[in-house]
């Protein structure tokens, strides 16, 4: 026994051997892993370096957004390791897509806090993302079980109740955001609130980046909001609302603008995606506890979810939003000014909305969900969009979900009142038409026109903004779809 | 003023033939149908009066027709209207509500303020007609 004690006690085991070896070696690869229903599942579209088999980028993938390092360490032996150790289970090469590849990854559910996207996240879209293994790497869906979903709190409203409590049934809502975004005074933006909510639409909405400026107070514009609010419901027996954009430096001043907005009598508060998940959980909390719709505003989100082959699908936003409780998200138009395949944006609502998602590749849905009892969060269509394509909007999205028109209210040149008219004339016809079995989708223009000539607004509108589209290839498409889905 | 709730508010009021046709695709869709009327159409006002039961399992609209008419001759003046109702999960709630029946003239309501410190207000809706006379004279 000349050797010495640390010789001695070195671990003499392949695997834990000190030094670095393949991670599918270390066991973060099982093509034989049979998945379990309390598994969190993961599917990312890896794009690894020149020369990296994708096998192994797979199996690096979920080993760094599990318990691996780069390099063997000891102290796994103090552990279940087997079991907390994230499983790569499969790869398939992306269609037509040379260089990438879907990479399945099934997650222990012990691995994950319970009721914490901050804590889930921070594996799954941690230190990943920077790999440099990786040329590129997108998060493109999740199959959360139903364990861990039952964790979560949900939407604070969802959809069912928050139409009961607007007393809002068989159609869609109609919104629209308070333009120009920036520079109203208090009492000049309260206006916009009120003609637009008289003329006939259900909400207004502060948009993402008004908060508390010097141009406009948040108390100013939370008075004048709500006044005009008032004012509006007197005049049309309705229950209205506007989203009062709670957003701000600190939680303590989230907390304090949304107990305001509660004493006032506001219905909806507003936060924005650039908050934060944590801070996203905590108001949903909130508003579950103080009767209030909480709207999300998806800030931030496109700076990582556009790109087809490195960030986050949005749809995976979807998921995570609805777990962590806002009532409603922006999910996409179609045919509006902004990023939206119709194939894409129907799988991102129905995410939002089913009771069970079903695998459906086309929409680039991979896993099949049960939603356990989770209520439905309210898509939300804003963006370039008017009352010309009313058909095409009920067709694409259905009844649940707000239409915003926000440019197509306050741009009408006969006034906020005349253009949130044309608009809700425009969707009524439409959904009367669509019940009454005719085939709304051609005859669109022709009901619209036939409506218009009891509604001068209307025809003013369709007049205006004939032939306005934003027809640009999308971005983010299926690598499934064998259909085009160009935008109409 | 005119009162806009329910899906079809701003279009001129509905015909029998159209009212007919929205409970044909309520039926389609496997909902139930019910019919209720108020003299007291607060927008806060959850509970109109129910004129008989919600009718389930209905095969022809007919049936919901003549119940209309039924409680036209009971309530030639007042508010009514027709809601469907979806009792599949995830929904097991109303999902299509519409005015088949509005008074003649409708006087609206009044927004109360009341002041407190600050400039700090709460607002109340105050129907008119409920102000005005009692149930059953109010239209």
């Amino acid at each position: 026994m000349s050797q010495s004690v640390s010789e001695r006690t070195r671990i003499k085991s392949d695997r834990y051997e000190s030094g670095v070896i393949p991670y599918a070696k270390m066991g973060y690869w099982d093509a034989a892993y049979c998945v379990k229903q309390t598994d969190l599942l993961a599917l990312f579209r890896i794009t690894p370096q020149h020369g990296v088999d994708p096998v192994e980028a797979t199996a690096a993938v979920a080993g760094e957004s599990s318990t691996a390092t780069w390099t063997v360490v000891w102290t796994d032996l103090l552990t279940a390791c087997d079991v907390y150790r994230a499983k790569a289970y499969r790869v398939d090469p992306v269609p037509s897509t040379p260089g990438q590849y879907f990479g399945y990854v099934a997650y222990e559910i012990d691995l994950f806090e319970e009721g914490s996207l901050a804590n889930m996240t921070a594996s799954i879209i941690g230190n990943v993302f920077g790999f440099k293994a990786l040329k590129a790497l997108r998060l493109e869906d999740m199959r959360i079980p139903f364990a861990y979903l039952k964790t979560f709190q949900g939407p604070a409203t969802g959809v069912v109740v928050e139409r009961e409590r607007m007393d809002k049934f068989g159609r869609p809502l109609l919104g629209a955001t308070v333009k120009p975004k920036l520079g109203l005074s208090g009492k000049n933006y309260g206006r916009v609130v009120f003609e637009g909510l008289k003329g006939g639409l259900d909400f207004l909405k502060d948009d993402e980046n008004i908060n508390s400026q010097a141009f406009m107070r948040w108390r100013e514009r939370f008075l004048y909001c709500q006044e005009g609010i008032q004012r509006a419901s007197a005049a049309t027996g309705e229950v209205k609302g506007s989203y009062l954009n709670v957003t701000a430096g600190t939680m303590e001043n989230v907390y304090e603008r949304a107990e305001y907005a509660k004493e006032l009598g506001s219905i909806i508060i507003m936060i924005d995606l650039v908050m934060g998940y944590t801070a996203i959980q905590s108001i949903a909390l909130w508003a579950r506890n103080n009767d209030m719709i909480l709207h999300l505003h998806r800030a931030g989100n496109s700076t990582y979810a556009r790109q087809k082959n490195h960030g986050i699908n949005f749809r995976v936003i979807c998921k995570w939003m609805r777990m962590a409780g806002v009532d409603h998200i922006h999910a996409g138009t179609v045919v509006g000014k902004l990023e939206g395949d119709p194939l894409m944006v129907k799988g991102f609502y129905n995410t939002l909305l089913d009771v069970k998602t079903f695998a459906n590749l086309p929409q680039g849905i991979f896993f099949a969900q049960d939603w356990a009892s989770l209520r439905k969060c309210m898509p939300v269509a804003s963006g370039g969009i008017h009352c010309g394509q009313m058909h095409q909007l009920l067709n694409y999205l259905g009844d649940d979900v707000v239409l915003q028109f926000g440019g197509g209210t306050i741009g009408h040149p006969d006034g906020i009142q005349a253009g949130a008219t044309a608009n809700r004339v425009a969707l009524e016809s439409m959904v009367l038409a669509r019940n009454e079995g005719r085939d709304y989708l051609t005859e669109g223009p022709e009901i619209l026109q036939t409506a218009a000539k009891l509604c001068g607004p209307l025809q003013t509108a369709l007049d205006l903004w004939k032939g306005i589209s934003f027809n640009y290839a999308s971005t983010d498409t299926s690598d499934f779809s064998d259909t085009a889905t160009a935008n109409v | 003023m005119r009162l806009t709730q329910g899906a079809f508010s701003f279009l001129p009021d509905l015909t029998d033939e159209q009212i007919n046709k929205q409970v044909q695709y309520c039926i389609e869709k496997g909902w139930a149908v019910n019919i209720e009327w108020t003299d007291d159409p607060h927008p806060r006002n959850t509970y109109w009066d129910l004129w008989g039961l919600p009718l389930f399992d209905i095969k022809d609209p007919a049936a919901v027709m003549f119940e209309l008419a039924e409680c036209r001759k009971a309530n030639p003046t007042g508010y009514i209207k027709m809601q469907a109702f979806d009792a599949s999960i995830g929904t097991e709630s109303c999902v299509h509500s519409f005015i088949v029946q509005r008074p003649a003239f409708e006087p609206g309501f009044m927004l109360q303020r009341m002041e407190h410190e600050g400039r700090f207000i709460r607002y109340t809706i105050v129907s008119y007609a409920t102000q005005a006379a009692a149930a059953g004279q109010r239209y």
